[in-house]
């Protein structure tokens, strides 16, 4: 294995990366550097951000020796990734189309396949959260059916609604609260990925592994309900 | 228990303490207050530990109403004025405000962000280990507006405190290192960011400050995503620098030409819209003596009890011994108005 760069971001922080393009084996190596931080802490290291191809580690810079810091994150980045790592799976509902993904119709159309089988590809896949980022609990995936992906759109919305699923590029996404958004908008799940006072008040992390249930805007009401009086929509398989 | 109620505030109002740690992970913003010395001294005034939230203002003062039982108050930030039922409290020093006096704020004089600070503290659940506002997440209370009301903790102590030397931000180029990707710049970019004068623009706000001054395009291609921080100098294809400030997102997809240093982010927060600074490369050494002085700053704000004490002394002092005196300043930074022309 090649071993990763080290740049730092100021005093207060270093970028272990480990390439620079979206690739599941790539992401999964900032994935096992995490883990592997975690059960060999660092004095002085507040906390850490996995992304897409670098694992973000904050430290203070008071009383983190960062010379050893550095040293210690090659040790554990040429380890082998463990091979007993059992990421969490969910499945997770999502309404297609009309009022909940305008954009369905028109990305369907741009990539050949009909409405209902640009569904059925969106749903297929296994994904994996490459990371977290832009918003709480916004969760980029990986595993995107290549006929589906397309450059974000020209005109970025201001608002988009909490949850919404979304490509942009060749990722899709699950969004987190109300915001901006330059990405389509293919669907919206019940399930709320950030809720404060909820227990967990997340429902993703890192490296778990995401499958999409089409359900009806009957069905997605419903859920929806449930979602708000604070109720874990989606449903852990594995 | 007593209330303390907004009667004016601009937009940019809020609750603001040392920060949300351990959520970044989660897409979480840090935020906490732009100028945590600014703090430390507005909440060391009123007997307070030095990151407990407190009001944080921008650009624009503000009004208040004490509630029914009287509240030690202090300001913090550079030229905030405090004023208490219409009277000014002399710079570096707290009052107590009777039950219903107005307490005032003024904009901050070469600054831009003031605070205020009740002794006690406010009496609100923190959200994920902080009080502080996050607008875009919805975390924390809301920005404040006329009518806002904060319950008030109360407990907190009635005697009016002075520091003799009200700690401030040094002067000089704010500094920076180099990275992470600073391979994705040339060298006369490099050159650039550390030789140009800059200025921010009005569009800035807490989570990040617009560079005006010459673009430093970065390599054409579309970088994938890391991590970025409080500090991050990220420049978009157009070439026009940002530096993200305290509520910035955890994840970003421009290249980051250099990274401000933990120790001047207050500094930088401070300097007004319009005045021109310059910015320089430092060591990682340099950065890290830097942050041990600014622990030691706020470590050693020391107010006294200050029955007795002169107000007259209290202000030439502040006169004298102030950071935001001009004449050590190096580059131009302090003795500009907001406008930027020399004062």
């Amino acid at each position: 294995m090649t071993a990763p760069r080290m740049l730092p971001c100021g005093d207060a922080a270093i970028s272990v990366e480990f390439g620079d393009t979206v690739d599941l084996a790539l992401n999964a190596r900032v994935r096992a550097l995490d883990l592997a931080l975690a059960e060999a802490p660092f004095p002085g290291v507040v906390e850490t951000v996995p992304t897409y191809r670098a694992l973000m580690v904050h430290f203070d810079p008071l009383t983190t020796d960062f010379v050893a810091l550095k040293r210690h994150l090659l040790v554990l980045a040429d380890r082998p990734a463990p091979a007993a790592h059992n990421p969490r799976r969910w499945r997770v509902p999502v309404s297609y189309g009309g009022e909940h993904g305008a954009d369905l119709d028109e990305m369907a159309r741009h990539s050949g396949l009909s409405p209902a089988g640009f569904i059925a590809a969106h749903a297929a896949p296994v994904y994996t959260v490459m990371m977290i980022g832009f918003l709480p609990g916004f969760s980029y995936l990986g595993g995107l059916d290549p006929r589906l992906a397309r450059p974000r759109r020209d005109h970025p919305r201001s608002r988009v609604p909490a949850a919404s699923v979304s490509i942009g590029g060749a990722q899709t996404a699950i969004g987190s609260v109300e915001g901006p958004s330059g990405w389509h908008l293919i669907g919206r799940t019940p399930a709320l990925p950030f809720l404060p006072g909820r227990d967990p008040v997340f429902l993703f992390d890192a490296g778990d592994e995401i499958c999409f249930q089409p359900v009806s805007d009957a069905e997605w009401r419903d859920l929806a309900a449930r979602a708000a009086a604070g109720a874990a929509i989606a449903e852990r398989l594995a | 228990m007593s209330v303390l109620t907004v009667l004016r505030a601009g937009p940019g109002v809020s609750l603001q303490d040392g920060g949300r740690f351990g959520w970044r992970r989660q897409g979480v913003a840090v935020s906490g207050a732009m100028d945590r010395l600014a703090l430390a001294v507005a909440n060391a005034l009123v007997g307070n530990a030095p990151l407990t939230a407190a009001i944080e203002t921008t650009l624009a003062g503000a009004a208040f109403r004490a509630g029914d039982r009287p509240l030690l108050v202090a300001a913090g930030g550079p030229g905030v004025g405090l004023t208490i039922a219409g009277r000014a409290v002399p710079p570096g020093r707290s009052a107590l405000a009777a039950p219903g006096d107005s307490i005032g704020l003024s904009a901050p004089a070469g600054g831009t962000h003031g605070y205020l600070a009740v002794a006690g503290g406010f009496a609100l659940a923190s959200e994920m280990g902080s009080l502080s506002s996050h607008l875009r997440s919805g975390l924390g209370p809301a920005p404040l507006v006329a009518g806002s009301r904060l319950p008030i903790a109360g407990g907190g102590g009635t005697a009016p405190l002075w520091l003799p030397l009200v700690p401030g931000h040094g002067a000089g180029p704010i500094r920076a290192m180099a990275g992470p990707q600073d391979d994705w710049f040339t060298t006369e970019a490099l050159d650039l960011l550390c030789s140009a004068d800059w200025q921010f623009d009005q569009r800035s706000d807490r989570m990040g400050r617009y560079l005006c001054g010459p673009a430093l395009p970065p390599r054409p291609e579309s970088m994938v995503s890391d991590g970025v921080l409080p500090g991050s100098i990220q420049v978009p294809p157009s070439g026009r620098p940002v530096v993200l400030m305290r509520d910035c997102q955890t994840t970003g997809g421009y290249p980051k030409i250099a990274t401000v240093i933990s120790a001047d982010l207050d500094r930088l927060a401070q300097i007004p819209p319009g005045v021109p600074f310059r910015l320089t490369m430092v060591t990682r050494e340099a950065a890290v003596a830097a942050a041990a002085a600014l622990a030691r700053q706020l470590r050693d704000i020391a107010p006294r009890i200050a029955g007795g004490t002169d107000p007259a002394r209290l202000w030439s002092e502040n006169l004298v011994g102030g950071v935001w005196n001009a004449r050590d300043d190096g580059n131009g930074i302090e003795d500009r108005g907001i406008d930027g022309t020399r004062g």
